[in-house]
């Protein structure tokens, strides 16, 4: 019924509710929360023996992913700042993981016996900094934080692509710094940061003085689910109370036109910082979920390639809209993590020699073409976005001209 | 009244000097800096000159490419890195095909080059136009962040199809004995690499500013680039124009890839990335839309490059890091570059 009145309001949408809009108005907001949670910790319990482990071990890659995605969703979706250094935060908060949960820093930091915080039996004898995982959690959310702010502000300035080159630029700089961390030109030369190429390994294991997470090991990896799945939640729950927030709705009024958005009174500056910030923070997030279950953290981890991945999720889910988001970042991550590894005998059934998943950037390359040209929207678009969109007013940028058909 | 408007067109000495240094901010604290390297250590630093201008000129090719197609449809041609690497992997393709080996007779290798390079400039000028068309057309008249990221993923899949035609680095023959020193200007040798590189590239950026400035075609460019319906009204074929300007860019790419190739002795399919960045910072420097910008851009970004790979401490690795600080700095303080014309975006 709410669905007709409002669409019938909103001349310029679909005469009909969406397919989209249909199927989000058959439960109310809780009810559909509880039933991905059901879903999410069903498959935790039983898709590993049901479905297999690949596909469990490419799930906890993906919930971190979808974190991530969330977390660019807010620069570029809510805020409308194209962001192509996004990579530079994972870097961040995965080497924060490095420096406070490993003995990379073992007669640095704390002495001979290092610095140990809530930390197992186990781990406790180590040299080097070991903080429980929480701890450094939420540290690295701090610290990408207040990076994700910093690196922001000099592009305050700037708009359309000439801001998205500077990302690009501080996203290729930041893992140039912690790699060459001992042979710095400006005197930074002296912290090794990240034991150059070869990145520090091992990192802790998560523990807690709760069943199932006091002896994690390697081989059990159930517990990262959950952990990954928990920390889903709370980005979730914090993804939706911004959006509806003061904050959140002075977003969207910058995204849409600046200009006017400053006119009413809201501060660009601060407004587009905290965008940069909290964004930010769920980046370096999900690093520390990724540094800790990858049990390695090294800078070729951090490429431009992962960046523009990341906006392939949003993109193709649909930028701005939160449900859209998570399916993109749902769908691309399996696909890069599961689908592609078991494609990889057709190459040679076809008689061509190749590694399918060496080529996944160019098959992400393809989507973020074919999406571009044929549904710029994305699959679940918000509807505020297809708007603009098709009034060609995509991140208040004037189309650039038109040129005749043909 | 005479009087009063003359104090108008002339503001104190002051504002006059402070507006002076502001103008020309860049090219002070650039020229102090080399002045500063040159009292210093004036051999190294003459080196540095010498390399990064030699070097220089491949960025230029590059940047002018950037530039071209920034100046006519405002769109930063992500894929254009890409498009320099596939006409540097046609090149080194090349030589075997046609038997170029370093031990062939000087004239056919001269001869050899020259159909070489007339080759891998059609290869890449061609790709280039059949990206506009096949990625950039569809996308006119959208906003023109679709059009950035649609370039994003155009250069994907070519850096992946470069993974797929040489997947390890590869190394041309040394046709031009890289190394071996032809002069010595000032106790600063000049090897056979720099010459080579001047001697491919200034012919074809003296053809390239002819072109766009002298002939029927480069108008119509100028045209457009200045106002797209306008030109259009004039029965200047706006389509065939946008298509010929990506040409020419390929074109420049294209050549850039065999001049890299020879130079460094290497080709990876991942060379177009960093290579399109710095080359992107050199049309910014110079003034994006700018041509003669692009190429004095290139070579100032070659010094730099050359003397941060030599003054630094594990320089090489951080040469990139300190071009790409560079290219924030420009965009964010001076967006308009060296030559002052102003941007949309700044």
């Amino acid at each position: 019924m709410s669905t007709t009145a409002e669409s019938t309001a909103a001349p310029r949408a679909t005469a009909q509710p969406s397919f989209f809009d249909r199927v989000a108005n058959l439960l109310p907001g809780w009810g559909w929360a509880l039933l991905f949670a059901a879903i999410g910790i069903a498959y935790g319990a039983l898709g590993q023996e049901w479905f297999g482990e690949e596909l469990y071990d490419a799930m906890i890659t993906t919930l971190a992913f979808v974190i991530m995605a969330l977390g660019l969703n807010i620069v570029v979706g809510f805020a409308g700042l194209l962001d192509l250094g996004y990579v530079a935060f994972y870097a961040i908060g995965a080497f924060v993981a490095g420096w406070l949960m490993s003995a990379h820093f073992a007669g640095v930091i704390g002495g001979e016996d290092g610095i140990h915080i809530g930390v197992s039996e186990v781990t406790r004898n180590l040299p080097g900094l070991h903080i429980n995982f929480i701890i450094v959690l939420i540290a690295a959310a701090a610290f990408t934080a207040l990076w994700g702010a910093v690196l922001g502000f000099p592009t305050l300035r700037l708009r359309g692509d000439y801001l998205a080159i500077v990302t690009l630029a501080f996203g290729e700089i930041v893992p140039r710094v912690f790699e060459l961390s001992q042979s710095g030109p400006f005197g930074i030369g002296s912290v090794d940061l990240s034991n150059g190429r070869q990145g520090i390994t091992p990192i802790d294991k998560p523990y807690l003085p709760v069943p199932g997470l006091e002896n994690v090991t390697r081989i059990e990896i159930k517990p990262y689910y959950f952990i990954a799945l928990a920390m889903l939640a709370i980005t979730l729950f914090v993804n939706f109370r911004l959006r509806d927030s003061r904050l959140g709705r002075a977003w969207i009024a910058v995204r849409e036109d600046e200009v006017a958005a400053a006119a009413m009174g809201v501060d660009l500056v601060r407004v587009k910082l905290w965008a940069y910030a909290i964004g930010a923070a769920l980046g370096g997030f999900a690093g520390v979920f990724l540094g800790f279950y990858r049990n390695t953290v090294n800078v070729d981890q951090f490429e431009f390639g992962f960046s523009v991945f990341v906006l392939c999720m949003v993109i193709i889910g649909g930028m701005g809209n939160i449900a859209g988001v998570v399916l993109g970042a749902v769908v691309l991550s399996l696909f890069d993590k599961y689908v592609l590894p078991e494609l990889n005998g057709v190459p040679d059934a076809v008689g061509l020699d190749f590694d399918v998943t060496a080529v996944a950037f160019g098959v992400f390359g393809f989507f973020l073409l074919v999406m571009m040209t044929l549904r710029p929207e994305g699959f679940l678009p918000n509807r505020r976005r297809r708007m603009e969109l098709h009034e060609g007013d995509m991140l208040h940028e004037e189309p650039v001209y038109e040129v005749r058909k043909g | 009244m005479e009087a009063a408007s003359l104090a108008q067109q002339r503001a104190p000495f002051g504002q006059r000097f402070a507006k002076a240094v502001s103008d020309n901010i860049l090219w002070i604290v650039l020229g102090g800096a080399l002045l500063f390297l040159f009292i210093g250590d004036p051999q190294r630093t003459a080196n540095n000159v010498v390399d990064g201008l030699s070097v220089g000129l491949i960025w230029a090719l590059i940047a002018l490419g950037y530039t071209l197609v920034y100046g006519i449809i405002e769109l930063i041609n992500f894929a254009h890195g890409e498009v320099f690497m596939i006409g540097a992997f046609v090149s080194v393709s090349l030589y075997g095909t046609l038997g170029l080996a370093t031990d062939t007779a000087v004239p056919a290798v001269v001869l050899g080059l020259v159909v070489v390079l007339a080759i891998s400039m059609l290869a890449s000028g061609v790709l280039n136009t059949m990206i506009e068309r096949v990625a950039y057309r569809p996308l006119r008249g959208a906003p023109k962040l679709a059009a950035l990221i649609t370039a994003i993923g155009m250069s994907f899949i070519l850096q992946n199809v470069g993974l797929l035609w040489r997947p390890t680095p590869d190394s041309p023959p040394d046709l031009i004995r890289t190394q071996r020193e032809v002069f010595e200007i000032f106790g600063v040798g000049v090897v056979r690499s720099d010459l080579f590189a001047l001697i491919v590239t200034v012919p074809l950026l003296l053809a390239l500013l002819w072109f766009v400035g002298q002939t029927k075609y480069g108008k119509a460019m100028r045209a457009t680039a200045q106002d797209p319906d306008a030109a259009r009204l004039m029965g200047i074929d706006v389509n065939r124009t946008i298509s010929l300007t990506f040409l020419l860019g390929g074109l420049m790419a294209g050549a850039a890839g065999l001049i890299y190739g020879l130079y460094n002795q290497t080709v990876q399919f991942n060379m177009g990335f960093t290579a399109g960045l710095i080359a992107f910072t050199a049309a910014v420097m110079g003034g994006i839309g700018n041509l003669k910008g692009a190429v004095v851009g290139g070579l100032i970004i070659g010094i730099i490059q050359q003397t941060a790979e030599s003054r630094l401490d594990n320089g090489s690795a951080w040469a990139p890091a300190v071009v790409f600080a560079i290219l924030i700095v420009v965009m964010v303080f001076r967006p308009q570059g060296l030559f002052g014309e102003e941007t949309r975006e700044g």
